[in-house]
């Protein structure tokens, strides 16, 4: 099987992997990162986001052989102790129930107030739309991305 | 009524305590069933066994507390606030408790379970009553030691202080306190002294959650263990006929392919080449019968809800002859599809089956019956099987079913080696346990304006109304009351699904009371509350619910949303519901925009008694009405020739972020046991939202999901 050098959280690992294996089980099997959520496997719930090169990104769509030109994002490279602005505001709000998608909503949460840092509330409803959560903590998901882009700016 | 009794439970010996070898003292205590007279707590931590107790709380030389909790964590928060109640009677500082989801080895035990929203209900009781034994042990044995009499003693936040000025730490008397006597009668507190419960506490995983940590059953693994995805018969009512497996095993890293029943696992060393394994299969399937489909449904619910084979539930007066002395009668059908539950964390479940043990994990809500249908499966003892649960990526009633425990257990005894099966999206929306397909037809007479008769008859796939659902409201409000039951067998697996029943039973009662009202041409509040008057003083002991507590979140509904005055261009419907022991009242506010209904708020308003976690509590009322919108409203799940027509979100909708109401929640201030919350809030809030676009586009909505029938001129039913 081919050998695939992919640069995630800053930190460089080699995978031997089939070039059509995603990244999400990439990530998820080969080396341990089992932050990153198995959802749908067709970029329908965003529980796998991640970030390349800096853009949320569902990981269950992108194949291992496109990857090791890009950098990858986890959500273990958000913080390990859980004090990036984001996360310390999902604490604050108390956002999740059974939590499993949260680490989706986080990384989409993360890109987006990257590009947008003074969110509206429209704003933050349209760009959280793509990731799903069953337990439809979505009121708190909403308070805690503007909470955390209040904390931010 | 039994709204103020608590849930029994015999406290006999239920607690035990020992040293432990490492320092400190162990608390084995049982929830749900006092414990045998002769087990004891082990003396060293890595021993407990949950077969003796089923929870445990351990006192460190430092004070610090370990409290294992007992139940399922499935997102309804039951992890964070069962030890809360326990820490609340014990006197420590909530930020000097840790908690550990206690594992089960299963035997003996009535309820380890998450389901019915009846965690909090059984537990309050006994979880008080360990917690405020453990204290009276420590002062106990604090109070010896100062030669002083206990009762001069006082606690807080884990620290022992006589009259003298004299101070111990639990830590420093955990010892003492471990070879004591286990008093027989301690005394709880007083609702008004509590101090951790009724204040907000945070989700104990959280840090592990937003840091992407190992916690949910997907993210299990151990040393040798084969990835397992299964191929299932694609339509209920297939079977196996043959499978080429040459293409699938030809896949480098695929270590076996192995045949169980109709089922095909597909064993590899990643989940990805189980996946790639799994499509290489060639299996063909027949069926000896004919394969089910929605239309086909849609004509023998019908005409079962026509027919008249019926099961009586419940019978008060005689419906019949009010409804032929009537000046009115008013009938509508109400119809729902099948849903399947979606959790986000698609089944699975870890295996290892070896001559000596069968070990399970895994995300479960039922361990102990999985235990016994695994060990019953495999034709082993009981005792040979272990369950450690997993925190859960949701429930909703799915993972009452262990069926995913069971496959996992039959491949690793088969394939000898440890395993986990995962289901793919599509495995899991396609060979689900869904909440069955149902038609209510309801029927009220009226006589001089008032309604002398309600005939409800109910006709679903598979499994029916249960137990004691017939004694909910209106029952005991209307004298002459029917509740007839009719089901069709299928071959389709269907089950309980968040508020199993009343997910839909409530959406057709509340919007057929509010549809009379209409028609009656009477205030639709007045008109709830004027039943409510009858129910008062019932001598009948079957009815569930409390007026007066059914009343009471009404009139605070109306107050708290504004009811009748919303500003010009918005649009309030109303409902009010009784179930899982919880009172509710809902007022849904929406909007037109481009003529499409929006929901734009929701008020809730909730009697559950104590409110243990407000935080916790909140986010599960704010999580179960917009759960109840979003399936009411987009929730479409149809079969052909026995197969799913949605097999992934791509179609299949759920309610999403930019779809969502604002959820107001007021919860009644009371000193009643407090009840569960992970269900009551779904129920009322599809009737709430229904009545509100009545009111907004002159349609009233029968069938659900709505978005396929708001448009349309829904016709009546």
């Amino acid at each position: 099987m081919p050998v695939y050098n992919l640069t995630i959280n800053g930190q460089s690992h080699t995978v031997d992997a089939d070039p059509d294996t995603p990244l999400l089980w990439v990530l998820r099997d080969h080396l341990d990162m089992v932050g990153t959520k198995f959802g749908c496997g067709i970029g329908q719930c965003g529980a796998c986001t991640v970030h390349v090169d800096g853009s949320a990104t569902r990981s269950c769509l992108i194949q291992v052989s496109m990857a090791d030109t890009m950098e990858i994002t986890t959500i273990e490279g958000i913080s390990e102790d859980a004090s990036h602005p984001i996360q310390e505001a999902w604490k604050e709000v108390d956002v999740p129930q059974c939590g499993y998608c949260q680490s989706g909503q986080i990384m989409s949460a993360t890109a987006f107030l990257k590009q947008n840092p003074n969110p509206s509330q429209s704003e933050i409803r349209d760009a959280m739309s793509g990731n799903i959560c069953r337990c439809a903590s979505y009121n708190r998901i909403e308070k805690a991305v503007a909470l955390a882009a209040s904390k931010m700016s | 009524m039994k709204n103020t009794i608590s849930p029994s439970f015999n406290r006999r010996s239920f607690i035990k305590t020992t040293a432990l070898a490492g320092g400190g003292i162990l608390i084995g205590f049982n929830l749900f069933q006092a414990c045998k007279p002769e087990v004891a707590p082990p003396v060293d931590i890595s021993q407990l066994n949950f077969n003796d107790f089923n929870a445990f709380i351990k006192i460190a030389d430092n004070g610090m507390v370990t409290i294992f909790s007992p139940n399922p964590e499935i997102g309804q928060g039951v992890k964070t606030s069962m030890p809360m109640i326990i820490a609340e009677e014990l006197d420590v500082a909530w930020d000097n408790v840790h908690v550990v989801q206690g594992a089960l080895d299963t035997k003996n035990f009535t309820r380890q379970v998450a389901g019915g929203s009846q965690s909090i209900r059984f537990g309050w009781e006994p979880l008080r009553q360990t917690g405020a034994t453990a204290r009276q042990m420590l002062v106990n044995a604090a109070a010896a030691k100062w030669g002083v009499d206990s009762s001069t003693c006082k606690t807080e936040n884990g620290v022992i202080t006589n009259g003298n000025g004299d101070k111990l730490g639990y830590g420093e008397v955990v010892k003492e306190a471990a070879a004591l006597e286990v008093p027989e009668n301690v005394t709880l507190k007083e609702p008004k002294d509590f101090k951790i419960i009724g204040t907000d506490a945070g989700n104990v995983d959280i840090d592990k959650i937003i840091t992407g940590k190992p916690l949910f059953g997907l993210d299990y693994k151990e040393e040798g263990m084969a990835h397992a995805v299964v191929l299932r018969p694609p339509a209920f009512g297939n079977k196996l006929e043959v499978c080429d497996d040459t293409a699938a095993k030809s896949i480098a890293g695929v270590q076996d392919v192995i045949k169980f029943g109709d089922k095909i696992a597909v064993l590899a060393k990643d989940t990805w080449t189980a996946m790639k394994g799994k499509k290489a299969l060639e299996a063909t399937w027949t069926t000896d019968s004919k394969l089910e489909s929605t239309e086909g449904h849609d004509k023998i619910l019908t005409d079962l809800l026509n027919g008249k084979k019926f099961k009586t539930m419940r019978a008060d007066g005689d419906v019949k002859k009010a409804f032929a002395t009537a000046d009115q009668v008013i009938e509508r059908t109400y119809e729902s599809p099948f849903l399947p539950h979606n959790c986000m964390e698609p089944m699975n479940f870890f295996a290892d089956v070896t001559p000596e043990k069968v070990r399970l994990v895994g995300p479960i809500q039922t361990p102990a019956g999985t235990a016994r249908r695994v060990a019953e499966l495999l034709e082993r003892e009981v005792e040979d099987v272990s369950v450690e649960m997993t925190r859960m990526g949701g429930g909703f009633g799915r993972r009452l079913y262990g069926d995913f425990a069971l496959e996992a257990a039959e491949i690793s005894k088969l394939a000898k080696k440890p395993v986990k099966v995962i289901y793919s999206r599509e495995d899991d929306m396609g060979a689900g346990i869904y909440r069955p397909s149902i038609k209510y037809k309801i029927s009220a007479s009226v006589k001089d304006g008032k309604i002398t008769g309600y005939h409800l008859k109910e006709a679903s796939v598979n499994s029916n109304m249960y137990g004691l659902i017939p004694n909910f409201f209106p029952a005991g409000a209307i004298e002459n009351y029917q509740v007839d039951v009719a089901s069709y067998d299928s071959k389709i697996t269907t089950g309980a699904w968040r508020a199993p029943y009343t997910n839909f039973l409530s959406f057709a009662e509340q919007s057929f009371f509010d549809e009379l009202a209409e028609i009656l041409e009477v205030d639709r509040i007045k008109l709830r509350l004027d039943l409510l008057q009858k129910v008062k003083g019932t001598t009948d002991e079957r009815i569930q619910y409390s007026p007066e507590r059914l009343e009471n979140v009404i009139k605070i509904a109306v107050e708290k949303s504004g009811w009748g005055n919303a500003k010009e261009g918005v649009y309030q419907g109303f409902s009010a519901y009784y179930c899982h022991n919880t009172h509710v009242a809902e007022v849904a506010e929406v909007i037109l925009e481009n003529d499409v209904p929006v929901v734009k708020k929701v008020t809730c308003v909730v009697d559950c008694g104590i409110v243990v976690n407000p935080l916790g509590a909140r986010n599960q009322i704010e999580g179960g009405v917009i759960d109840g919108i979003g399936h009411a409203m987009y929730g479409d799940f149809s079969f052909k020739d026995g197969e799913p027509q949605s097999k992934n979100f791509d179609k299949y909708r759920l309610i999403r972020i930019n779809e969502t109401p604002v959820v107001e929640t007021h919860f009644i201030e009371n000193e009643m046991s407090p009840t569960g919350l992970g269900e009551p809030a779904l129920p009322p809030a599809g009737a709430a939202v229904a009545n509100a676009i009545k009111a907004a586009k002159g349609i009233r909505l029968y069938k659900q999901p709505f978005i396929k029938h708001m448009t349309a001129k829904a016709p009546l039913g």
